[in-house]
């Protein structure tokens, strides 16, 4: 698996997903705990649990374009 | 982060619950010899019959029994004996319970009962439940229909009242009615997979490989919410508490195990986890809000932290390239899709308002003593 390119997914009026071996950094360069494969990435900025998605969007009736 | 476990009361001991549930293989039946391998009585003719003849392998006379108690019942999703009956036959598919007989899990005395009480409880749900204007068979549309029928405002809410109000032996209940589905999570969905193919089938796996660890057992998602259990000083045995937990909880379940174990309901399961997880990643942070509140530790809360994360992640593939690819490549499955995500909502919602309500009376949403 690790030899097919990453993809991110965006998920109309949702998260992007990400799937395949990525690193996910902090802004000082620490990495991110990942404990799956998939994992979806916050897009409204109302997660609690930044940077992945907390399904707050739904709540705050967040709208992509798409 | 063991926010709360240093103050407060300690949430595992002194609980009125603990003590009024029955124990595992109590014999509080002590004539019911016929059951006493399994972890849980009997609640009416049906129940026992069936019972009976999956863990004696005496053939009983059930089915007749069946139609009777469906022809007699008028509200089947409240039937303690059906309900019960229906949910011992899944559990001989599941291999939920060692001492039901393996080799009648094909039995036609026992597959003929299970279709009529299925028959009786498919027909009241597809009478209850309703059902909002089809989309076009889109993924998109589907996925958008979805997330619209899910976010509806729905009444009281049972994870809002456990994050702000519920008090430790609420708790402990609403652990307790979790067991029956969650003790072995995930399990009613995956018997779509060999019969799905392309997009779908990918998509449920991508989601049921997440929910059993992702190749490492210890995040099996049932294996945390054991882990949920006994740290709260409950039992993680399954079926310890399947005689406290009502009808309408064995209902629940046997609402996904019916759609799971029936080819012909296909999209109905597939909607049931569409519905499941959008109505997941947020409740589930409110539970665990209520549980820190409560005084409960990390090694309780740990299960409902994953949900939040997790379930993010699965309703976006579950309504779309799961709820939504399945209604474009097989439109004919679209009015069930939809269908088994109304049904999910309303039978978790009665699941709900049962505790609730119970709760609002000041009582326990267990059964009594006196419902055995």
């Amino acid at each position: 698996m690790t030899d097919e390119r990453v993809t991110i997914t965006a998920y109309p009026d949702g998260p992007l997903l990400v799937r395949g071996d990525v690193d996910l950094r902090t802004s000082d360069g620490r990495e991110v705990a990942r404990t799956r494969r998939t994992v979806a990435l916050c897009r409204c900025g109302l997660s609690t649990i930044k940077p992945y998605c907390d399904g707050t969007h739904k709540a705050s009736g967040f709208r992509t374009d798409d | 982060m063991s926010r709360g476990s240093a103050s407060g009361p300690d949430p595992t001991h002194g609980a009125r619950v603990s003590t009024t549930l029955s124990s595992p293989l109590s014999p509080a039946h002590p004539d019911d010899t016929a059951v006493a391998a399994v972890p849980f009585h009997s609640r009416g003719p049906v129940s026992a019959a069936v019972l009976h003849h999956l863990v004696d392998g005496v053939a009983t006379g059930h089915t007749a029994l069946a139609d009777e108690a469906v022809a007699a019942c008028s509200d089947i999703e409240r039937d303690d004996d059906l309900q019960l009956a229906l949910f011992v036959l899944y559990a001989s598919s599941y291999g939920a319970f060692p001492a039901l007989l393996p080799d009648l899990e094909w039995d036609p005395s026992l597959v003929a009962t299970r279709r009529v009480i299925e028959t009786a409880f498919e027909a009241a749900l597809r009478r209850t439940v309703e059902v909002p204007e089809l989309p076009v068979p889109t993924a998109d549309a589907v996925a958008r229909a979805l997330f619209t029928l899910t976010g509806a405002e729905g009444g009281p809410s049972l994870s809002r009242y456990l994050a702000r109000k519920a008090t430790l032996d609420q708790a402990h209940e609403f652990l307790v009615q979790r067991t029956v589905y969650t003790l072995r999570e995930a399990d009613p969905h995956s018997w779509a997979i060999p019969r799905l193919t392309g997009r779908p089938k990918a998509a449920l796996v991508e989601i049921q490989s997440d929910e059993y660890g992702g190749g490492r057992p210890d995040r099996v998602h049932a294996t945390l919410f054991a882990r949920a259990v006994r740290a709260a000083g409950l039992s993680d045995e399954y079926g310890a508490y399947l005689d406290d937990v009502p009808a309408v909880t064995l209902a629940s379940h046997n609402t996904m195990s019916m759609f799971g174990l029936n080819r012909r309901l296909l999209g109905a399961i597939v909607g049931h986890l569409a519905a499941f997880e959008m109505t997941s990643s947020i409740p589930n942070r409110l539970y665990a809000e209520g549980l820190r509140r409560l005084g409960f530790g990390d090694d309780v809360c740990e299960y409902f932290d994953e949900h939040v994360e997790a379930d993010a992640v699965h309703e976006q593939i579950a309504g779309r390239d799961l709820a939504g690819a399945l209604a474009e490549d097989r439109p004919d499955l679209l009015a069930d899709i939809v269908f088994g995500a109304a049904a999910c909502l309303e039978v978790d919602d009665r699941v709900g308002r049962h505790m609730l309500e119970a709760w609002s009376r000041d009582e326990s949403s267990l059964r009594g003593e006196d419902e055995r």
